[in-house]
């Protein structure tokens, strides 16, 4: 009976936990509980990812009310492996944050802090689950109005968290503002909100009312995901928010926008619809910039938090390129780097929120000598860094390595071999500011106080994440593959090969 | 005793809205209204004699530590009906199943019923939640104020 249930499951378990966990005492109690909830979750999703594996996209239709005027849950092989991903985050990092939110959290506001995380989780699996568009907004809003709170609650540690979580809600808001009112015209068109059903009525239908949806609905995500010239939001808030925040959000909330992104291009509107050209384009010019101007401001920032911020903008870059190619080889190296970036960034994350626990700065001055007074999370910290890089046998040289494939296989405007210098000269200053910081960590002296002990519950799910990171890039068959399978799903849509396939 | 006028007639209305917010609620299966409408209508009913006659008589009647746990039981009755009906055998929040035999639905009826019965509770307290937290925030000195 509940097997069926399966697409709708791992969604509304943290939604009916938050409120449970809201309920409970301020203590470790509400950590374990969401711990626990990650835990199930994370084997929902991966039950789900396997059955859509097996039998293909999986269709749930809320209240019993059918497709397309219920709202329905469709989950194809490109939703399952984004929420596995999700659920796999919120399970690292919910007993993460039971310790490192002792020192960061009000005690007053634990469970309030629990119950955040687990909406923050509910809210992105559901737009990962849902097939219906306007339920996306409902999800992402979900999401963002409790990332807010999220990142206001760092407040306790440095005050610049209540402008940060501002700017984040103003922009933020902003954005999903211009997705409603995209929603809207389309939905003026068509009278549809469904996915697919959005999909066949599209089909041939080009006008400006339609054009200036795709319009909204693309700037309104491109806010969400932190595209180049609207990620002004980005770096404050993820410097200011607490560390377990820090490292789930940057693996999860902008990859969760970047496939919503792909629902709206291939799904709704699809290659059929002659303006989608202008994304592409825009994608691979905005993309290059992002990757050379994020990664540039990285490299003269004192704040190593900082610097992994504006890294995440950079990264955002290659995921954006590999969408612009808009081959299967392009969507797929884009995946493949949405799962590789969101375990290395929660990696290098989860290391610094270590450090900050350590030492209670994330200040590049204190990370001086840390290689001898805490080998642990410098040796996890520089896996991460690597991965960043692309050195090979870590994740991030396998994505590299599949991108620069696809851009060498697809035809473009700019000459492939141009793309694939941009990349390669793009992962040089990696180099820099990474090699900053590991120099730093590695040649200079120690200095100042002895750092606290990190406990063990920090500790394991950094060192986990960092062994995760090695084995995406030694065993990477496994999931270039599935992610190539994902691309084709998406794409076959997209090309107007009926929604079923 | 200032305010005498504003005072009576939030005495007069009191009652009033907090039975206007009852109809809305119970009418919200049939009509237009529903549980959010009620909700904020509660609340409005409470902030008004709050705003007469001081956040305290307000706070005695409906502390500040029950809101966390109306907003909770709120979406839990929600969430809870959908999961009632999925251990029923039916989609969440397929309605039907409560009274699959009924002729005219009234599974749906009364599903609708305790669904909005949550989203009213949970739409009170955060209003009052909201308003207690402006309310009874304690103005920041100034910076030239000593």
């Amino acid at each position: 009976m509940l097997l069926d249930d399966l697409p709708v499951l791992p969604v509304i378990l943290p939604l009916v936990a938050a409120p449970v966990c809201l309920l409970l005492p301020n203590n470790r109690l509400a950590g374990s509980f969401a711990t626990l909830v990650a835990w199930i979750a994370l084997v929902l999703s991966a039950m789900l990812l396997h059955t859509v594996a097996v039998v293909g996209p999986v269709e749930y239709a809320l209240g019993g009310w059918a497709s397309p005027l219920g709202i329905i849950y469709r989950v194809d092989l490109a939703g399952a492996i984004v929420m596995t991903l999700v659920a796999l985050m919120a399970s690292v990092t919910f007993p993460y944050a039971i310790e490192s939110a002792r020192e960061e959290i009000v005690p007053s506001q634990t469970s309030a802090f629990f119950a955040m995380f687990l909406i923050v989780f509910a809210g992105l699996m559901g737009v990962v689950a849902t097939g219906d568009a306007f339920n996306v907004f409902v999800f992402l809003e979900i999401s963002s109005l409790s990332t807010y709170t999220l990142v206001a609650m760092g407040a306790k540690r440095d005050r610049r968290a209540l402008t940060a979580a501002f700017t984040y809600l103003v922009l933020g808001t902003i954005g999903a503002t211009f997705f409603v009112i995209g929603l809207g015209l389309l939905y003026q068109v068509t009278g549809t909100l469904n996915m697919i059903d959005l999909h066949d009525r599209l089909a041939g239908v080009d006008n400006k009312v339609v054009r200036a949806g795709y319009a909204f609905i693309l700037t309104g995500l491109g806010l969400k995901l932190a595209m180049f010239p609207l990620h002004r939001w980005l770096p404050a808030a993820y410097t200011y928010a607490p560390s377990p925040v820090t490292a789930f959000l940057a693996s999860t909330s902008t990859k969760v926008a970047i496939y919503a992104m792909l629902r709206f291009l291939f799904t709704v509107f699809g290659f059929n619809f002659g303006f989608i050209d202008v994304a592409f384009t825009f994608f691979l010019i905005l993309g290059l910039i992002g990757m050379f101007y994020a990664s540039l401001i990285a490299i003269f920032r004192e704040d190593v938090k900082m610097i992994l911020a504006y890294s995440s903008v950079a990264q955002i870059g290659y995921m954006l390129l590999g969408i612009s190619f808009a081959t299967v080889d392009g969507v797929a190296a884009a995946l493949v780097h949405v799962v590789n970036h969101a375990v290395m960034k929660t990696t290098l994350f989860l290391a610094v929120g270590a450090v900050f626990y350590a030492l209670g700065s994330h200040r590049l001055s204190a990370y001086r000598g840390l290689g001898k007074r805490m080998p642990v999370t410098t040796a996890v910290f520089l896996i991460g860094g690597l991965s960043l890089i692309g050195v090979p046998l870590t994740g991030g040289f396998i994505s590299k390595w599949v991108l620069v494939a696809a851009a060498f296989n697809s035809v473009l405007a700019v000459p492939s071999l141009v793309i694939v210098l941009m990349i390669v000269a793009s992962s040089l200053l990696a180099v820099a500011y990474i090699g900053r910081i590991a120099w730093t960590m590695l040649l200079e002296e120690p200095v100042g106080r002895q750092p606290k002990p990190v406990p063990m519950m920090m500790v394991v799910p950094m060192v986990l994440m960092a062994a995760l990171t090695i084995y995406l890039g030694i065993d990477a068959a496994t999931l270039v593959s599935l992610c190539r399978q994902a691309a084709e799903t998406l794409l076959s849509t997209g090309l107007g090969f009926g929604g079923t396939s | 005793m200032g305010h005498l006028i504003l005072r009576v007639t939030i005495k007069l209305l009191f009652a009033p809205i907090i039975l206007f917010a009852l109809y809305v609620q119970f009418h919200g299966d049939y009509g237009p209204g529903g549980g959010f409408q009620a909700g904020v209508t509660l609340a409005a009913a409470f902030i008004l004699h709050a705003l007469g006659f001081g956040l305290d008589r307000c706070q005695k009647v409906i502390p500040p530590g029950w809101l966390p746990v109306g907003m909770a039981l709120g979406v839990l009755i929600y969430a809870g009906t959908g999961i009632y009906t999925m251990l029923l055998g039916g989609n969440f929040l397929d309605y039907d199943v409560i009274q699959p035999d009924s002729h005219h639905h009234a599974g749906q009826h009364i599903g609708i019923i305790v669904v909005e019965l949550g989203v009213g509770l949970a739409v009170a307290a955060t209003m009052l939640q909201i308003f207690y937290a402006f309310a009874a925030r304690e103005p920041e000195p100034m910076d030239d104020a000593w």
